[in-house]
């Protein structure tokens, strides 16, 4: 046990929870105004629902002795999971430090599909997707199972988590459908200031994500920590660009996009790659995703607040990139294409597909599943009201005073 | 008495409060509005997607005013409002036929 990594595990745990309220204010910002209560409940209802689930089933099923494919029940309900060293921390805390993994991870999903996914179908889909998707594909990556055997590299989860996310998101897209009037009417975001201010708090919970995943106080959470300030702002510059010569004006939007693609496309790579490799790796991914996400405009697949561009093709372009960056010098763990490697991009490649097919095949399957019992979709009327009404009883901006909603009870 | 309804450029509004002061109206209502009427709007874009943004933020500025100072509020209205560019706005009058003060439930005339 490790006095010092024990202190910056703790930090780093609260920092990655973060991270799905400040997604809430990204993604509440990038809806119209009459379903923003809902857009962020969904994210920070994973903080509840899959924080309990992954306590009482997911740990166990992602990082107890199992097989190869999937965790055992030996530490179902926190058993055996107690203050002795996991590594050189509590075993506890290594526990609270997935969980806030799986809780994000879950709430990403929800871009794909807000403005018209009934509220009660979505938190059915995402406990299950919590347990049938994500606890096995972190046990093949983080827990020893096959991808772990195979040697793919995923600092912290470019695969797992991000990979992982964006299939099930652009599936859930097509299951649920598009919204009314998409592409045709104006869907604008109600409150870009929102979308910046989750951008940054992303960013800042972000070094908890990456740089806690060295599990320890040391170099190579430095090294993760440097790469995770480096390569947003690779991608950030570039996207930048990019915006220029579309349109001749950067926009908010866009910066706050290119910040979370950056984040994405490094997570796997973090504590693999150099600084200035970090800066190329990052620069290189604004390239796919801008284009996907141009793509996906004209698209009539409606992934609303781009999931799969920026999760999806990040976080598969940053875990190829993985392959062709990642230095043994630097961590002792492997080389990339760049350092004489070529074999691990082909484990990279097939670490990515092999998530994909999976995640997309059981996503699907668990969606439609639920939609045999609850409808997928909100009603018509319902989508036009607004969700934030009809689902949660609830409005974001009330009018002067709040004087139209005056009490039943006296 | 009339009711002044008056279209404006945002950054107006100062300028037309301060003009119908001098003339001595004190009370109005103003309210932001989007609209458009020859004006063409300008390109918003938002990640992958462009739109034609053509209805603009506009003010606009409800004063009732007795009959005999109406011809002069308006005139003010549109000396101050009016830059000479596509997009200064309109201004409606409208006949009010009656009008209480709240407060006391007198019948103003």
């Amino acid at each position: 046990m490790n006095q010092a990594d024990t202190a910056w595990m703790l930090m780093a745990t609260a920092l990655v929870l973060l991270m799905t309220p400040a997604l809430a204010f990204f993604y509440g910002g990038l809806v119209r105004s009459k379903n923003v209560l809902n857009t962020m409940m969904m994210s920070f209802i994973s903080l509840g629902f899959v924080g309990v689930l992954w306590a009482v089933l997911g740990y166990s099923l992602a990082f107890s002795e199992g097989s190869r494919w999937v965790g055992g029940l030996s530490n179902a309900f926190l058993a055996g999971v107690g203050l002795d060293a996991s590594g050189s921390i509590p075993h506890l805390l290594f526990m609270a430090f997935q969980g806030t993994f799986c809780i994000i991870t879950a709430a990403l999903i929800s871009g794909a599909i807000v403005e018209r996914m009934r509220f009660s179908a979505y938190l059915t889909f995402i406990c299950l997707w919590a347990i049938v998707v994500y606890a096995p594909v972190a046990h093949w990556v983080w827990g020893g199972g096959w991808l772990a055997e195979l040697g793919a590299l995923d600092f912290a989860g470019g695969t797992v988590v991000h990979v992982n996310a964006g299939v099930a998101a652009l599936v859930a897209a097509i299951v649920v459908g598009k919204r009314q009037g998409y592409p045709s009417s104006s869907l604008l975001p109600h409150n870009v200031p929102f979308v910046l201010l989750g951008a940054g708090l992303l960013w800042f919970g972000w070094f908890g994500f990456n740089a806690g995943s060295a599990l320890a106080a040391d170099e190579i959470a430095s090294l993760a920590f440097v790469t995770t300030m480096l390569a947003p702002a690779g991608t950030l510059v570039v996207w930048c660009f990019l915006d220029m010569i579309r349109s001749g004006r950067p926009t908010a939007v866009g910066c706050a996009t290119a910040i979370v693609v950056g984040l994405v496309a490094v997570t796997p790579a973090a504590g693999f790659i150099s600084p200035m490799s970090a800066i190329l790796l990052g620069g290189i991914a604004a390239l796919p995703s801008y284009f996907v996400m141009m793509l996906m405009a004209k698209n009539s697949v409606d992934d609303s607040l781009d999931v799969v561009a920026a999760h999806g093709v990040g976080g598969a372009t940053g875990a190829v990139l993985t392959g062709v960056f990642a230095q043994q010098s630097l961590n002792g763990v492997a080389d990339g294409l760049l350092f004489g490697n070529p074999g691990q991009l082909v484990t990279q490649v097939a670490a990515v597909a092999a998530v994909a097919v999976y995640s997309g095949v059981v996503s699907f399957v668990l969606l439609k599943v639920i939609g045999l019992v609850i409808p997928l979709r909100a009603s018509e009327s319902e989508e036009a009201t607004g969700l934030d009404i009809n689902q949660h009883g609830e409005e974001a901006y009330l009018h002067v005073g709040g004087t139209l909603t005056r009490g039943h009870n006296g | 008495m009339k009711l002044i309804k008056t279209i404006i450029r945002p950054n107006k509004v100062d300028d037309v409060k301060d003009a119908l002061a001098a003339l001595g109206i004190a009370g109005m209502t103003v309210t932001e509005v989007r609209g458009h009427g020859k004006q063409k709007g300008h390109t918003a874009i938002y990640r992958g997607k462009e739109y034609n943004v053509s209805l603009l933020p506009k003010m606009e500025i409800d004063v009732v005013v007795a009959d005999s100072i109406a011809d002069d509020a308006i005139k003010a209205i549109v000396e101050v409002a009016r830059t000479g560019e596509i997009g200064d706005g309109r201004v409606f009058v409208l006949p009010v036929l009656e009008s209480y003060r709240i407060r006391t439930g007198e019948k103003e005339s």
